[in-house]
């Protein structure tokens, strides 16, 4: 699929490299991936640790750094179980198509500005695209169908609820990521990655759009399958989830597929709201600090941070139950974008089409807000008063054949108790202690 | 859905990355739609879809039409998920068709729809390359902002129609969906006030007493005084009479306790 999309050389800049610098980025940002998810399960483990009071893996090599690198070596070498009642081919393709695409989205993440490499100028970044953010969100979707098929394939019971609950997720937070992406293609005027962050210039997007950021920052962390909201491999309720009777290798690709897509995430959140590759305020007063190689260090240090944060978050947090999860989702997250784009929209028109300068805008908001903050409290009186109101009093017998046909009784009214032949009196001597 | 990716690509120059990539997801695509068609578990069917669609995407994407390509992608990825999640639900994992006709006059009805559909493309397409503009000037403004104006500005009441149409659907499917409540929803709160305002006892029950030498789950517990808590044993057992009676315990126990026996005693 990169090669195709190597093709389409819409983007200002790209589409221009030779084949082996080509092949060299696809290189280097495979290796770097790898790296980091072995630099993540690591850390995770030693941070989980020291949040915990404990000191965590210390014994391979230096400070415990290749304990990741031993794992994985381990876990190769374990025995490859398929299980019988699974369905084969998409049981196999399952860990495949999980890993791939977390990779494959990678490729228009941008890591700095132009360089020189070995007398050629070019971006820090494999390609990009007009779409290229939405290439990301449909790729990502793409890996979701890995955890539901694992799940799905494996004929058992444990796996299937995982993969349910995966792709209720999916129908339900990626519609709130994708919202909150809408605000930053309005204020960058772009899709393509490398121009958001070139828009960042002056203000990062997680200033100036906060409520998408905080909504972007829920949903990847929902897209993850990471804790709190890891329910597809809830380990206290499914036993693994997804995963459960997967093996060797192939478990190894899911788990590889979690962490590089914690990273993928993260890149994004990076480029769309926390000035992509761009340094920090104190550092970008130094003239130097947006040239050449270094912005390579203030993307991983962004990177970094968001993923210290999934690591903090499943240090702190319990798992959400699965209604919560879904409250959360459609009740709070997609009203909230919705709302947050429509005022968005509205200041963004006000500003291009009409020529309001931003004090008229604010002024103009902070009447609306205010208005809309009465409003609340006028339809929280009104809620209070229907909610005191006494649900109407049901007195009639209930005729279980109402107009014809078998009804339900009314609130109030009573269905009469059946007795049951073979029942004791001596049974219920406990139910009374305990409803 | 092949015949378009072959017109289409005929209409325009083809390179040979691209002929590569047309020749073989061009057949995967077609393959993956018959088996779509003949396959008898709805799973299968869901899952040769998402195939199919994935196939056409980078087609279009190597036809320099990155944005149709990608949105796709999206759209049919949670669609399909959507339908696997139905079949799920609605059928059973392992269901399979039955191949009943339960409508009457079904397959006229297909093949008339087909052959409308089919005319409908064979002249849509031919026209498009006929009075072909040509891709340059279509992505003249970029690819994106070129099919922004088409939707929001020429074509912006089909759009809305198509939206509202498509809201309908939802709103149909939530009033079909909808339970009218009689009563206020009991809260988890709710539940909680219920549990302790009915003087009840509130906390788990006791575990039954572990004794080393009896199955545990038919000998209660004792509580600190030395009497037998009768919650500690399930009503199931205790309907059948098959509690042990703690006396017998407590004097075996203290008897043992003075001079453990060797022999084992079945009680």
């Amino acid at each position: 699929m990169n090669a195709v999309l190597l093709a389409s050389p819409e983007v200002r800049g790209f589409g221009a490299d030779p084949w082996w610098l080509v092949l060299g980025k696809a290189v280097v940002i495979f290796v770097f991936l790898v790296l980091m998810t072995l630099f993540t399960i690591l850390a995770e483990r030693r941070v989980v640790a020291r949040m915990q009071h404990r000191i965590g893996p210390n014994r391979v090599g230096p400070f415990g750094l290749l304990q990741s690198l031993a794992d994985g070596i381990k876990l190769a070498l374990k025995e490859d179980i398929i299980p019988k009642a699974a369905h084969k081919a998409v049981f196999v393709l399952a860990p495949i198509l999980s890993t791939a695409p977390a990779f494959m989205a990678f490729a228009v993440i941008p890591f700095g500005p132009e360089v020189s490499v070995f007398g050629e100028r070019t971006h820090l970044q494999l390609t990009d695209l007009p779409v290229a953010v939405l290439y990301i969100l449909a790729v990502a979707s793409v890996g979701i169908y890995g955890i539901v098929l694992a799940g799905w394939s494996s004929g058992s019971t444990y796996p299937l609820l995982g993969s349910l609950r995966s792709t209720a997720q999916l129908i339900s937070y990626e519609v709130a990521m994708g919202l909150s992406f809408v605000g930053v293609f309005l204020y960058a005027g772009s899709m393509s990655t490398s121009e958001i962050v070139a828009a960042q210039g002056d203000y990062w997007y997680a200033v100036l759009l906060f409520p998408s950021f905080a909504i972007y920052v829920i949903s990847m962390v929902g897209e993850t399958n990471r804790a709190p909201f890891d329910l597809a491999e809830a380990e206290g309720e499914l036993v693994g989830g997804f995963h459960t009777e997967y093996s060797s290798l192939k478990f190894a690709l899911f788990f590889l597929a979690e962490y590089v897509n914690m990273v993928t995430v993260s890149a994004l959140a990076t480029t769309l709201f926390l000035g992509g590759w761009r340094a920090p305020w104190p550092l970008s007063l130094w003239e130097g600090a947006n040239q050449d190689w270094w912005p390579v260090l203030w993307f991983t240090a962004k990177v970094l941070l968001f993923l210290f944060v999934f690591i903090w978050l499943r240090g702190t947090l319990p798992r959400l139950r699965y209604d919560q999860f879904m409250k959360l989702g459609w009740k709070v997250l997609i009203p909230v974008a919705i709302g947050w784009l429509l005022m968005v929209a509205t200041v963004r028109a006000l500003n291009t089409e009409y020529d309001f300068d931003a004090r008229q805008v604010l002024i103009y908001g902070g009447i609306a807000a205010a208005v809309l903050i009465g409003l609340t409290f006028v339809w929280d009186f009104v809620a209070a008063r229907s909610r005191n109101a006494e649900p109407p009093e049901v007195t009639a017998e209930w005729d279980p054949m109402a107009g014809g046909h078998p009804v339900p009784p009314l609130p109030g009214q009573q269905r009469p108790q059946l007795t049951v032949a073979g029942t004791t009196a001596g049974s219920t001597t406990q139910t009374e202690d305990h409803p | 859905m092949s015949s378009t990716a072959t017109v289409l690509a005929a209409a325009t120059d083809t390179g040979t990355g691209e002929a590569v990539t047309f020749w073989v997801l061009g057949p995967l695509a077609v393959l993956a739609a018959l088996g779509m068609l003949a396959s008898k578990k709805a799973v299968h069917s869901a899952l040769l879809l998402a195939l199919t669609m994935l196939s056409l995407a980078v087609l279009y994407l190597a036809q320099d039409a990155p944005f149709l390509g990608v949105v796709q992608v999206v759209v049919y990825t949670g669609a399909v998920m959507m339908l696997f999640l139905f079949v799920l639900m609605l059928v059973g994992v392992d269901s399979a068709d039955s191949l009943v006709e339960t409508l009457r006059g079904q397959r006229v009805a297909a093949v008339l729809g087909a052959v409308g559909f089919g005319a409908l493309l064979v002249f849509a397409l031919g026209d498009a390359v006929v009075t072909n503009e040509g891709l340059d000037q279509a992505n003249s403004e970029g690819n994106v902002e070129g099919l922004a104006n088409l939707i929001f500005a020429r074509y912006v009441f089909a759009f809305e129609v198509t939206s509202a149409l498509l809201i309908t659907a939802a709103i149909g499917a939530m009033v079909l969906a909808h339970r009218e409540r009689h009563l206020p929803k009991i809260t988890q709160r709710d539940l909680s006030v219920q549990r302790f305002r009915g003087g009840q006892y509130p906390a788990p029950l006791p575990s039954p007493g572990v004794y080393a030498r009896h199955n545990a789950v038919d000998t209660p517990a004792l509580l600190p005084d030395g009497t037998p808590a009768d919650a500690s044993v399930s009503r199931v057992l205790a309907a059948r009479g098959d509690v042990r009676s703690i006396p017998e315990q407590a004097s075996t126990t203290a008897i043992e306790r003075a001079a453990p026996r060797r022999e084992d005693d079945g009680s």
